[in-house]
C-alpha cells in the first residue's frame, strides 16, 4: 500500500510537472512580447515619434543630424514582397517534393532524398547570406542584366531554398497521416495516381499542408541573416523583382548592436520587434481560423 | 589563407551573435551582462590601470591595441571606452582620462582648457590614419571624382543619377543607373563620410545598398559594374579600382595612399591622434611607443585604417629625441 501511494505522489509530480511545462510555453510569449513592448514603449507616448510616419513614410533616417524620421514603410514592403516571392517559389517545390516522396518514390530513394533534404535545413543562414552575396549576385547581374544582383528575387530564392525543408517534411508527415483506406478506396474506385493525389490525398491532408506553409511563411519572415546579406538592404519602394529592398529584421540585426540602450533609436528598433511579433501573431491567428473553418464546413 | 579564415571565424561570430540578441530580444540585458564581465575582467589583472577615453572611430583600434598590450605588459591594463573624441577630451580636462582618442584636432579653447584644468599643455600624437577611397569596379572608365560630384551623387539631394551624368557609361552596367553602395547608419565611417561629403546636417539618399562592412563593400563592387562606394583603402583587392579625388575643380586629382594621407593632400582623410595631459607618465610613454612599433601599427592596418609610413615614424623617433 506504501508503495503505491508512493506512486501515486510520482505521477503527480510528473503530471503538475508537464502542466507546469505547457503553461511556460504560454508564460514565455507573453514574457517576451511584456519585455520587447516595454523596452519600445517609453517612445510611443514621448511625442518624438508619429504612428503615421512610421507606417506611411518610407523615409528611415534614424541617425540624421538634422532631423530624425522614422518611417518604416519601405522596410514593411521589403519583408512582404520578399516573403511572398519566397512562398510563390517555395510551396510548389515544397509541395511537390512532400507528395513525391510520400506517394510516388521507392524506399530506398526516398531514405537518400530524405538526408539530402534535411541537410539543406541545416545550412545556416549566414552561410545562405553569403552564397547570395557572391554566386547568385553575379548571375543575376549576368542573366537579368540587372545592374545589382542583391535584390527581392536573390532574397526570395535564398528564402525559397531556406524553407523549403520545413514545407517538405512536415508536408509529407501530413500526407503520411492519410489512412492507407483512403488510398486503397481510391484505387479500387479505378483512380489514377495523379487523382489520387489532387483529388483524396490533398483535401484530407490540407490542415497539415496548411501548417507546412504556414511554418515557412514564418521562417521566412523571420530569416534575418540571409536577407540581411542578399537583398542589398536598400531602404526604397521596389518597383521590380530586380530592385534592392531592406527587411524589418535585417534593419533591427544592422543597427540594434550600435544603438546606445534607451535612445529613441533603440527603442524605435524593438517597436519594429512589436511589428514583426504582431506580424506573426496574425499570420498564426489566420490559419488557426482556416484550419477550424474548413473542419467545420468538412 | 589562414587570415581569411580567421576574418571569416570572427565574421561568423559576429553574426551569429547578431543573431541571438535578435532571437532573444533580451538586447538589453545581454549587453550589460557583456559590459559588466568587460569591466570585471580588465580590473582583476590589477597593477596600473590607463584610462583611455574618445573617438567610436577610434575605439575598435584602440581595444585591439588594449588587447595585445596586455601580453606585451601584462601589470598594465588599458580601460577603453568610446563615447565620441568630445567626450575624451573632456575627460581629459576633468583628468578622468590618461589618454584621449581623437579623430579631430583640438580646438584652441580646448587647449586652453586643459591647460588651465592641469597647467600643463597636452601633447599630440598622431598614431595612424583614416582614409577612406571611393571604389568603382576594376573595368570602370571613371578615373577620378569631385568632391563636390561626390556629394550630388549621395546627399539627399543631389541630381547625379545615371553614369551618364558624369559623361561615362561603364562596360557591362546595363541601364547605366549608379548602384550607390554605403555603410549601416551606426558605422564611424559613414559618419565621416557624411559630415566630409555631404556636410554637416545633410542626409544620405534614399536607396543606398546600406552594408555591414568595410570588407564587404570592396567585394560587392568588384561583382557590380555598376557600382560605386567608400571605405577604407586598406581593403582595396584587384577586383575594384580606387578613384582618384578631386578637391577643386581645376586642380589635379590626388590618389589615395599612405604618403598623400600622412600629408593631408588626399581630402577624404585624417589623422587619428592621442593627445595626453602635458608630459604622459612612464607607462602612457610606453603604451604610445609601442603603439607606434610596427606591431602596434599592424593593428592599426589590421583595424582598416593607415599605418603611419616609415617617414612618420623616424620623424617622431627624432621628435623624441
Amino acid at each position: 500500500m506504501a508503495r503505491g501511494r508512493g506512486e501515486l505522489a510520482l505521477e503527480r509530480g510528473i503530471e503538475l510537472l508537464i502542466r507546469l511545462c505547457g503553461v511556460s510555453a504560454i508564460l514565455f510569449v507573453f514574457g517576451i512580447f511584456f519585455f520587447v513592448f516595454r523596452e519600445g514603449a517609453g517612445l510611443l507616448w514621448s511625442g518624438r515619434f508619429s504612428i503615421l510616419e512610421f507606417f506611411g513614410s518610407i523615409e528611415w533616417y534614424p541617425t540624421s543630424q538634422s532631423r530624425v524620421r522614422y518611417g518604416a514603410l519601405a522596410l514593411i514592403t521589403g519583408t512582404f514582397s520578399v516573403t511572398v516571392l519566397a512562398m510563390l517559389l517555395a510551396v510548389p517545390f515544397g509541395i511537390g517534393t512532400a507528395i513525391y516522396l510520400s506517394e510516388f518514390c521507392g524506399a530506398r530513394r526516398k531514405e537518400t532524398l530524405k538526408i539530402v533534404v534535411e541537410l539543406l535545413a541545416a545550412i545556416p543562414s549566414v552561410v545562405w547570406g553569403f552564397i547570395g552575396l557572391t554566386i547568385m549576385n553575379s548571375l543575376i547581374i549576368r542573366l537579368f542584366g540587372a545592374p545589382i544582383g542583391l535584390n527581392v528575387l536573390n532574397g526570395a530564392m535564398l528564402l525559397a531554398l531556406m524553407s523549403v525543408p520545413i514545407i517538405v517534411s512536415i508536408g509529407e508527415d501530413a500526407l503520411k497521416a492519410v489512412p492507407d483506406g483512403y488510398r486503397e478506396a481510391a484505387l479500387a474506385l479505378g483512380a489514377t495516381r495523379w487523382q489520387l493525389v489532387y483529388r483524396v490525398l490533398l483535401p484530407a491532408a490540407r490542415n497539415g499542408l496548411l501548417a507546412a506553409v504556414l511554418l515557412g511563411v514564418g521562417r521566412a519572415v523571420g530569416e534575418t541573416m540571409a536577407v540581411l546579406m542578399a537583398t542589398g538592404h536598400s531602404i526604397r519602394m521596389p518597383t521590380s523583382l530586380l530592385d534592392p529592398v531592406r527587411t524589418l529584421t535585417a534593419t533591427i540585426a544592422a543597427e540594434l548592436g550600435e544603438a546606445p540602450v534607451g535612445s529613441d533609436h533603440y527603442q524605435v528598433l524593438f517597436l519594429v520587434g512589436v511589428l514583426l511579433f504582431t506580424i506573426t501573431f496574425i499570420v498564426n491567428m489566420c490559419a488557426v481560423r482556416i484550419v477550424r473553418g474548413k473542419r467545420g464546413r468538412g | 589563407m589562414v587570415d581569411t579564415t580567421a576574418v571569416m571565424f570572427t565574421k561568423l561570430a559576429h553574426y551569429r551573435w547578431t543573431g541571438l540578441i535578435i532571437l532573444l530580444l533580451a538586447g538589453a540585458g545581454a549587453v550589460a551582462c557583456a559590459r559588466g564581465h568587460a569591466q570585471q575582467a580588465s580590473n582583476r589583472t590589477g597593477g596600473v590601470v590607463i584610462q583611455n577615453i574618445g573617438s567610436d572611430t577610434m575605439v575598435n583600434v584602440a581595444q585591439a591595441w588594449a588587447e595585445a598590450y596586455a601580453d606585451v605588459s601584462p601589470n598594465v591594463s588599458v580601460e577603453v571606452s568610446g563615447g565620441g573624441s568630445g567626450t575624451g577630451v573632456a575627460a581629459l580636462i576633468n583628468g578622468t582620462a590618461d589618454i584621449a582618442n581623437c579623430s579631430r584636432e583640438l580646438e584652441p579653447e580646448e587647449i586652453a582648457r586643459v591647460v588651465a584644468a592641469s597647467g600643463r599643455e597636452p601633447q599630440r600624437f598622431v598614431v595612424g590614419y583614416d582614409a577612406l577611397a571611393i571604389f568603382v569596379h576594376r573595368d570602370h572608365p571613371l578615373d577620378e571624382i569631385s568632391l563636390e560630384d561626390l556629394a550630388a551623387i549621395y546627399s539627399e539631394h543631389g541630381n547625379l543619377r545615371r553614369w551618364s551624368d558624369l559623361g561615362v557609361q561603364p562596360r557591362g552596367c546595363a541601364g547605366g543607373r549608379m548602384i550607390l553602395i554605403s555603410r549601416q547608419s551606426n558605422s564611424g565611417t559613414y559618419h565621416y563620410f557624411r559630415e566630409a561629403i555631404l556636410g554637416r546636417g545633410v542626409d544620405f539618399r534614399l536607396g543606398t545598398l546600406d552594408l555591414h562592412g568595410s570588407k564587404d563593400v570592396v567585394e560587392l563592387i568588384g561583382r557590380t559594374p555598376c557600382a560605386i562606394g567608400y571605405s577604407g583603402m586598406g581593403y582595396a583587392t584587384p577586383q575594384v579600382k580606387m578613384l582618384r579625388v578631386v578637391r577643386r575643380s581645376g586642380e589635379p586629382g590626388i590618389a589615395p595612399s599612405v604618403e598623400t594621407a600622412q600629408s593631408g593632400e588626399y581630402p577624404i582623410a585624417r589623422p587619428l591622434l592621442i593627445f595626453t595631459r602635458g608630459e604622459p607618465s612612464r607607462e602612457v610613454r610606453e603604451y604610445l611607443d609601442w603603439i607606434h612599433t610596427d606591431a602596434g601599427q599592424r593593428i592599426v592596418m589590421t583595424s582598416g585604417y593607415v599605418p603611419l609610413g616609415e617617414p612618420s615614424q623616424s620623424q617622431i623617433a627624432a621628435e623624441r629625441r
